[in-house]
């Protein structure tokens, strides 16, 4: 499974890193939170559960809010909502 | 789909009570096989309760692990690559928890500990594996517990650096052009036995014609204390562990806390009070981690404590007298010795077990000195240390389930890649530095062995180098996608 990100709308964006391990995850993410404008929002899709902190921590650094977190029932599987600050 | 809380740092998992019951019974299932193994060996022979005793601390240190997200790649990684010190200030913490318990424990006469020699090896070492472990995604310690989440990616990385170890141990061949004459007459020098080659294999003359004349000591040594206690708790532990760990600590808060900290409460500044408070602030931050390292720094230590009582308990000074006193008497040394370091440890069990399975294929590792005159080469069902780092995975598995967290992931093929790629690097690192983030590291400044701190430098700039590079090589994959929208 490759790495996608997609725009869904205007203002919106997907990131999925799904089967990928650290750092990739958080580097990724790191990487399209910068380049997205403020206001925006990303939806990052991921099942690596040491990176969710990584990220979460990131994320509260740098001021970018996270409005929502999603899990998949019976699976690790991650849907989070950040929105670029 | 559940959502959950937006608490964005502490991620507090509740355990047991939201654990589903499949999960619950498969975590019930480890925990039952490592009893059976416990209780089956005891009832063959009561002297098999010196391997459970390394296997029910692996199966703690798995689980803590597991629970923190404990890893030493995260922690060096995640401070160059993404401004998070979560796991660096985790480390700290078991650092200097550890290095109280292991004072205590020199004093009471039970360590089991020795120091490495002091050289440039350890930062080159270092250096090596630092980059390793973050092309793999996780330690030597990290990749072990991640195994144990289900990840086939980590269980590679283990099996990459296991032979690696095993092959480079004793190869030869072109290897021997490398090694400087020096090493060479001095290996010879040492009069090894003639069923060990010291001068056919890079690793043998690395050893016994260059770190075998480095000293080694400790920092209560260094600094002439005489006595046990002021050696153990001011030397060892205070001036080797605890005060570098504080100004780490300090240098992370000020480089990589201080600012969001004080973002939007620079009205509420009051000097020292504040910066003392967001200091507090990066230490209890995740109470997951903390957690996870007070209790391995306990287990750690407590580990030392009982295997040196089992040892005085069962007359012996290595597992080796063990299994001979059993019967087994295959794969011993020459010395009839096998790998028993009475504490934590990782890298050296895995490449015994990979060198077991190369010896099955044909190649003799016995004429080395890592094997054949130190370690060993027993059977891995009779292999003590490597029954830890077999329930350091169960450990985590438990854990992983009781969080919900345990998945089979199989790799992608870019991912695979690294793994394999980084899990050589990590091989070649951990040989070069005598061990890896735990054994090279962690137990080292824990102990008052100041070469600890070089190899955990090299582990930095390592870490730092690989960073980089993932940066470039992301950077340039993204591009592609980016390109494709009005970004």
């Amino acid at each position: 499974m490759a790495v996608k990100f997609a725009k869904l709308n205007e203002g919106n964006y997907v990131l999925d890193v799904q089967g990928y391990v650290c750092p990739h995850p958080q580097l990724y993410t790191k990487k399209g939170l910068e380049k997205l404008k403020q206001g925006e929002t990303l939806e990052l899709i991921f099942d690596n559960p040491s990176s969710g902190e990584s990220i979460a921590a990131m994320c509260q650094a740098e001021g970018n809010e996270i409005v929502a977190q999603e899990k998949e029932a019976g699976k690790t599987t991650m849907h989070w909502h950040i929105r670029k600050s | 789909m559940t959502s959950l809380p937006c608490n964005a740092v502490n991620i507090d998992t509740p355990l047991i009570l939201t654990t589903e019951p499949r999960n619950l019974k498969r975590a019930f299932l480890v925990l039952g096989f490592f009893v059976l193994i416990s209780l089956g060996s005891f009832a063959v022979d009561h002297r098999f309760i010196y391997f459970s005793a390394y296997l029910w601390f692996g199966f703690i240190y798995g689980m803590s692990l597991q629970y923190g997200r404990f890893c030493m790649a995260s922690a060096i990684r995640d401070l160059f690559a993404v401004g998070v010190p979560r796991m660096a200030v985790g480390i700290m913490i078991a650092v200097v928890l550890f290095s109280l318990i292991s004072a205590y424990v020199t004093v009471a006469g039970k360590s089991t500990f020795h120091p490495s020699p002091i050289g440039l090896y350890s930062v080159i070492g270092g250096l090596i594996f630092g980059i390793g472990m973050v092309y793999t995604g996780g330690c030597a310690s990290g990749s072990l517990y991640k195994t144990g989440e289900g990840s086939i990616a980590a269980l590679l990385v283990v099996l990459s650096l296991s032979f690696t170890q095993a092959f480079l141990v004793d190869a030869g061949g072109w290897l021997n052009h490398l090694v400087p004459s020096g090493w060479t007459e001095s290996a010879l020098a040492k009069n090894l036995p003639a069923v060990i080659t010291p001068t056919d294999g890079w690793y043998d003359q690395f050893l016994a014609g260059y770190v075998w004349n480095l000293t080694a000591t400790t920092m209560g040594e260094l600094l002439g204390f005489t006595g046990i206690v002021s050696a153990a708790f001011i030397g060892n532990s205070l001036v080797n562990a605890i005060i570098p760990a504080v100004l780490i600590l300090v240098a992370i808060y000020l480089r990589w806390y201080r600012k969001g900290y004080l973002r939007g409460n620079e009205a509420q500044y009051r000097g020292l009070s504040t910066e003392l408070a967001g200091y507090w602030s990066m230490i209890t931050a995740s109470k997951r981690t903390a957690i996870a390292g007070l209790v391995l720094g306990v287990a750690a230590g407590l580990h030392m404590w009982v295997m040196q009582g089992l040892q005085h308990r069962l007359g012996i000074a290595n597992a080796g007298e063990l299994l001979a006193g059993m019967g087994f008497t295959d794969g011993l040394s020459i010395q009839d010795t096998v790998f028993d370091p009475g504490y934590f440890y990782i890298t050296t069990q895995e490449a015994q077990g990979a060198a077991w399975i190369i010896q099955k294929l044909g190649f003799n590792v016995m004429d080395s000195i890592f094997f054949g005159l130190d370690n060993g080469v027993p059977n891995p069902l009779l292999n003590p240390v490597l029954w830890m780092s077999i329930s350091l995975v169960g450990g985590a598995a438990v854990m992983a389930l009781l969080n919900n967290e345990f998945k089979l992931k199989m790799p992608t093929p870019e991912i695979a890649t690294w793994a394999i790629f980084g899990g050589i690097l990590m091989g070649i690192g951990a040989r070069v530095g005598l061990g890896c983030n735990i054994g090279a590291f962690f137990a080292t400044v824990t102990n008052g062995d100041p070469s600890g701190w070089l190899f955990g430098l090299g582990m930095t700039i390592g870490g730092f180098i690989g960073v980089k590079f993932f940066n470039w090589w992301i950077e340039r994959k993204m591009a592609k996608d980016m390109a494709l929208f009005d970004l």
